[in-house]
């Protein structure tokens, strides 16, 4: 999921292309994030650039990336990706190293679960009081 | 051989915990159309439901009825309970994989964060988890000793957890009397001189996890009186735009009822209840002769993080209340299995959507899975875990598809039942169970309330005449 600044975007296709992923977190040696490539990113250069695959990726990469922490809250995290219109957050640890990223799928599956989990847990006690 | 799932080789399944998890899975896994499962649910107490029975507060009975769902999955014809056989004691994992094709740990989060400040050890602070198992009647926690001769006690944490202990403490004997809290604690508690509750929440009210039911309870307890600071009531400007921005009217509500309850006139009830906000504990003051006697307290003020989140950051503000008993709930994370690949760091099954992996390949371990809390971590209801556990059945179910079993040596049903008979002969059936329940309610009739709970594993043989 992490790719090098100075690496083409063909080399971003093919990591994309070969693991499903929508994104790729910049990192440089230390692995901290100092970017982040996203599918939308590469469709949009390839709009007005044809000529794209030996770009590297430092200079189309979404610079100013938002990065969350481990004690970060579903409900915020779910707010600042609808509000930013972000779709991954890469995670890290308290010295800027990269641990993660959260995607909008996971949030909106761990969302699908918690609200599946409260009609249903709900729904029993409702049940229960007919009974 | 042909792959397992069929009338004469049907899938064998071991599911480990006996909690809300493993029924979930269970279920999920006899409704498969297409596949014969056989499943075997493993808990090391003799009864099954984890912290339904143990752990959800014994005042909140509504919320037990999901074990109605549960009992309905353990009369499938398929379905087997060995209750009191451990894993890594009474059965080995070598055991497991010689008899079953599936393996599914569903253990929950059996262990408790600690705040990691000096005095924490002192003798009359404990893990919140202890003192609501000792007063569910959890067999391994009867014999723990609380000091309720004290007249003041902080709670921390303000999660459901926390909220559980400071209503328990706070609860009249009378209103106890109607619940099935264990027969011991109902005593020791009525006997309770505590007169002053603490409940401590590092952050302010505009981000405390409680529903509004929880909330509302403490405001209307008949033996205590709740109180809020006024100043603390307050939301500061983070909190009110991250309120507006969210628009969680839940979270609204909560405030709503703090703040209705910061203005409050004390109505002279017997104890006081006070919740405090924006606060860390930083030290407990005392010795080991006397134990706890004060608290020191640091305040503090939020700060949001890059994704949003408002957290706690301690001012150089502090103070000390005087308490003589201390209950943290600042946290969980599960309890490492034998053998199994553990993440220490997040306190849960090393795994990939309920696949565990090998901590060296980072590939998944054929034949074994992961559910429930000890997956993901302790979140959500007790709901959540149904969502959860189908994701893993799903997983199960594919690797099935693909042959991605273990193989086992003797599958046969019997041969786990000689197995379980020579090594824990006193194990307990679902039969047995359902004796015990009936005993039980039974029991608790005649008191007048739900039931009156065996708390020990003798007393539970010789209701069944073992």
């Amino acid at each position: 999921m992490t790719i090098d600044p100075h690496q083409t975007i063909r080399d971003a296709l093919a990591t994309l292309a070969r693991h499903n992923f929508g994104a790729l977190v910049v990192v440089n040696q230390a692995n901290k994030p100092i970017g982040i490539i996203s599918e939308r990113d590469i469709a949009r250069l390839a709009a007005k650039n044809e000529d794209l695959f030996s770009i590297p990726v430092n200079e189309v990469m979404t610079k100013n990336v938002i990065t969350g922490i481990r004690q970060d809250e579903l409900k915020a995290v779910t707010n600042t990706m609808t509000e930013k219109r972000i779709r991954h957050l890469p995670i890290v640890d308290s010295q800027g190293t990269l641990i993660g990223i959260v995607t909008l799928g996971d949030v909106v599956k761990a969302e699908r679960n918690i609200f599946e989990g409260e009609v249903d847990t709900l729904r029993t006690q409702i049940l229960a009081d007919e009974a | 051989m042909s792959q397992p799932g069929s009338e004469t080789n049907p899938l064998r399944v071991a599911i480990i915990g006996a909690g809300p998890t493993g029924f979930y899975t269970a279920d999920h896994l006899f409704k498969q159309k297409d596949v014969v499962v056989e499943v075997d649910m493993f808990d090391r107490l003799p009864t099954p439901f984890g912290l339904v029975r143990l752990g959800v507060a014994p005042d909140h009975q509504k919320i037990k009825s999901v074990t109605k769902a549960f009992n309905r999955t353990a009369g499938r014809p398929k379905f087997r309970f060995y209750g009191y056989v451990e894993l890594g004691k009474d059965i080995m994992l070598e055991d497991l994989r010689r008899h079953y094709h599936q393996i599914i740990y569903t253990t929950g989060a059996q262990s408790d964060r600690k705040m990691g400040i000096p005095g924490e050890d002192l003798p009359g602070s404990h893990p919140a988890t202890e003192f609501v198992a000792w007063y569910n009647g959890h067999p391994d926690y009867r014999d723990y000793r609380f000091d309720l001769s004290q007249e003041s006690v902080a709670v921390v944490g303000i999660g459901n957890v926390a909220m559980d202990v400071a209503r328990i403490l706070s609860s009249a004997p009378e209103e106890l009397a109607k619940t099935d809290i264990a027969d011991y604690a109902l005593e020791a508690l009525s006997q309770s001189a505590i007169k002053e509750i603490y409940i401590l929440g590092r952050r302010g009210p505009a981000q405390a996890k409680f529903t509004n039911p929880e909330i509302k309870e403490l405001g209307e307890l008949a033996d205590a009186d709740i109180s809020v600071l006024p100043e603390e009531a307050k939301l500061d400007s983070l909190s009110k735009a991250a309120l507006e921005a969210g628009q969680d009217r839940a979270m609204m509500k909560n405030v709503e009822i703090l703040q209705e309850y910061a203005s409050r006139e004390p109505a002279g009830k017997r104890r006081k209840l006070t919740m405090r906000f924006l606060v860390s504990p930083v030290e407990l003051i005392g010795n080991e002769e006397d134990g706890v006697t004060a608290m020191r307290l640091v305040r503090n003020e939020l700060y949001a993080t890059e994704a949003g989140t408002l957290r706690p950051r301690a001012t150089d503000q502090f103070e000390e209340i005087s308490v003589g008993l201390v209950f943290r709930s600042v946290g969980y994370r599960g309890k490492p299995l034998p053998g199994v690949p553990f993440n220490d760091s997040w306190g849960v099954i090393l795994n990939q959507t309920g696949r565990v992996l090998n901590p060296d390949t980072q590939q998944p371990v054929v034949g074994e899975y992961t559910a429930g809390w000890i997956k993901r971590g302790p979140s959500g209801v007790i709901g959540t875990n149904k969502p959860d556990a189908l994701e893993t059945v799903t997983c199960m179910l594919k690797d099935l598809a693909k042959g991605l079993t273990l193989t086992p040596a003797d599958p046969a049903v019997e041969a786990v039942e000689k197995l379980v008979q020579e090594r824990q002969p006193n194990f307990f059936s679902y039969a047995d169970w359902l004796k015990l329940d009936e005993i039980e309610v039974a029991r608790g009739k005649e008191l007048g309330r739900p039931r009156l709970k065996f708390t020990c594993v003798e007393d539970m043989l010789a209701a069944l005449g073992r």
